[in-house]
């Protein structure tokens, strides 16, 4: 039977399959960090249960480690006991982990493909919601609750049911300036935050082949954001160019690569759903509303809450409007921003960094704003001092920091003040999200960096040479 | 976990869309290590607001939220449903729930009952009219009752199964720890490990 990606690997993976129960589904990877992980760790404490595969699991910290004087100890006492028990647990567990000060620490879904451990045809759970970015490399990977943080620990397995299939086909070719995340803040736009509920989407189509594979992360990072469980972009020469010699790729590359050769839609197969997008017709765009759904090319009006036809719709961006301090009517472009942040799990990896340090060469950032630069890794950050990127930033007067997740969610001292506004290259725009009462606006890293430099939302192109 | 087969309790309309769980919880709550004590969490930047619903008299003590489309949408963490437990909510009935939130839910003994649109703007109604007002989830049934109102929800088979008998999902996975086994033994050798 002809099938789709993400049901081979799916069925590649089916323990136990019975009537009127879900699917035991094997789990080849379980990444954990401190803040999803501790309740799961007592339970398996008050069972007596050990983790059953140490080995499929790694940990880290990221979510609410500082991102300056990391060499002191947390500030935070709330944030220390967490992280100390997190240390505590994978000692007694066995699970291997990278704490803050270790070469390979970072965000859980930056350390997961930098090491070589997020391969083709696995399948890849972790405690967050945006281990959809793993899906990159052909990996079917989904966020989990605590519960099944602890299920996976003690069985490594999951009882789920087969999850739909979405594609979404990217025609065309995406024009200059216009980056993956653009690409996928208008997916989002054009599904809704509800459209991809109960599917995993698979990207397709010559416009996502010629991405990068991180690039491929940012567009697979934000499924979730369309509601989907997970997102996943087919193997290819691109997939194993970039898994070619890291830490963890197979011994026997070419093995592997004969097997993840098979994983690719089979051309009869069907989807459940599907969606096409032009990707010539795209163009920079930014959210200008408190989901991620909410957004519009870079070149348009904040819209009236009367532009929609749903009257949720409506009353949903009545209130938006409202959080976000924003008068219909005003073009994008003229909004001021107070913080720029570069960085987190779908724009923190090098090539980010380096579009972002491109715009900002030989420019300075405008004294209004303040503007933050994180490195998804330690990894991330030390490749990018050895390609100066780091005095790129701090020549124009923007923030070098260390790594972690820092204000993408602001669990670390990194946050907005209440109505302050920020372009950020993260991945949720929603209330309070990046401090109580913070104002987001989620961009790519060129238009961050633009937008820095303006002190308003912008794009490259409106900068002056 | 606790068997849930019928609750009756004071129902609170909540009157919002896209109900992310960065609302349900705040992230700072989220660096505490215990499973338990999340009831001052919930929704905590909304309460500060005298005029949020669960503010109000009518609605001290509800056990049941009604609310808009795509409830629990963004984080998978299950603090949102342990804020929401915690609080004293039972049954959450909304359109529809981000699919996470709703694997959670059923997890955590928190009921995610879904019904068409039109009821919840029935339910809105009728709780409008009636503040206060006790409500029905039947989940032996699937029925839910209000006043006059009397509709279908829907809930995944296998959940409603695991409430209805209160087990925990571990326990029953393991009692196929052999099959794990078998399967384990087939793995391919080049697929990666940690250490």
């Amino acid at each position: 039977m002809a099938k789709t990606l993400a049901e081979k690997v799916w069925d590649d993976h089916v323990v136990r399959s019975a009537e009127g129960a879900p699917d035991l589904l094997y789990i080849d990877l379980h990444l954990i960090h401190e803040v999803t992980s501790p309740q799961a760790f007592d339970g398996l404490r008050a069972a007596g249960r050990p983790v059953r595969r140490p080995e499929l699991t790694i940990a880290t910290e990221d979510h609410n480690v500082p991102t300056l004087e990391i060499d002191k100890p947390i500030a935070d006492p709330v944030s220390r006991a967490q992280v100390e028990a997190l240390r505590a647990n994978c000692a007694e567990f066995g699970v291997p982990i990278h704490p803050l000060g270790d070469a390979e620490q970072g965000i859980v879904h930056v350390v997961g493909p930098q090491l070589g451990l997020t391969q083709p045809g696995m399948t890849i759970v972790c405690g967050d919601s945006h281990t959809s970015t793993h899906g990159a490399f052909g990996a079917l990977a989904f966020g989990i609750g605590t519960s099944e943080v602890e299920h996976v620990l003690a069985t490594q397995t999951l009882p789920l049911k087969p999850f739909k299939t979405m594609a979404v086909n990217v025609d065309g070719e995406l024009p200059t300036g216009v980056t993956a995340k653009d690409l996928i803040l208008a997916i989002i736009a054009q599904i809704g935050t509800g459209g991809g509920q109960g599917y995993v989407i698979e990207y397709r189509g010559p416009a996502i082949e010629k991405l990068s594979m991180e690039q491929r992360m940012t567009i697979c990072n934000m499924s979730i954001e369309a509601g989907a469980r997970a997102g996943m972009i087919a193997p290819d020469e691109t997939t194993f160019a970039y898994l070619r010699g890291r830490e963890r790729a197979p011994a026997d590359f070419e093995q592997a690569v004969e097997y993840w050769r098979t994983l690719v839609t089979d051309p009869d197969a069907r989807f459940d759903k599907e969606v096409t997008i032009d990707a010539a017709s795209l163009t920079p765009f930014v959210t200008w509303g408190t989901n991620p759904g909410q957004g519009l090319p870079l070149a348009a009006s904040v819209p009236a809450p009367e532009d929609f036809e749903d009257p949720n719709a409506q009353a949903a961006a009545r209130k938006a409007l409202e959080y976000m301090g924003l008068t219909p009517g005003t073009p994008l472009k003229d909004i001021a921003v107070d913080t720029v942040f570069v960085g987190s799990c779908t724009n923190g990896r090098i090539e980010d960094l380096r579009a972002a340090a491109n715009v900002l060469r030989g420019r300075q950032v405008a004294e209004s704003v303040t503007m933050l630069v994180v490195p998804g890794s330690v990894k991330v950050r030390l490749d990018a001092q050895a390609e100066g990127l780091d005095k790129v930033f701090t020549d124009a007067g923007a923030e070098w920091r260390n790594a972690g997740c820092s204000m993408c969610l602001a669990m670390n001292p990194d946050k907005l003040r209440p109505q302050e506004r920020s372009a950020s290259t993260s991945n949720r725009n929603f209330e309070g999200r990046q401090g109580p009462g913070g104002r987001t606006h989620l961009v790519s890293p060129e238009v961050a960096a633009a937008t820095a430099v303006a002190g308003h939302l912008a794009a490259p192109s409106d900068l002056e040479v | 976990m606790e068997k849930f087969t019928t609750h009756t309790g004071v129902a609170a309309p909540l009157r919002a869309s896209n109900v992310d769980t960065d609302q349900i919880i705040p992230a700072e709550y989220l660096k505490r290590i215990t499973r338990t004590g999340y009831e001052d969490a919930l929704f905590s930047a909304w309460r500060q607001d005298p005029d949020f619903v669960l503010n109000q008299p009518a609605y001290s003590g509800a056990s049941i939220l009604v609310a808009g489309p795509d409830f629990g949408t963004g984080s998978s963490r299950e603090h949102a449903v342990w804020a929401l437990h915690d609080y004293g909510f039972q049954v959450v009935v909304s359109a529809r729930f981000a699919d996470i939130f709703r694997g959670n839910a059923g997890k955590g003994g928190l009921v995610t009952a879904e019904v068409p649109q039109s009821v919840v703007e029935q339910l809105w109604a009728y709780l409008d009219e009636n503040p206060g007002a006790e409500v029905t989830v039947d989940l032996q049934n699937l029925r839910i009752v209000a006043g006059d109102i009397e509709a279908g929800f829907v809930i995944d088979d296998y959940v409603r199964w695991r409430l209805l008998e209160g087990l925990d999902d571990i326990g029953i996975t393991l009692q196929h720890a052999d099959e794990i086994e078998m399967f384990e033994d087939q793995r391919p050798a080049f697929k990666p490990t940690t250490v």
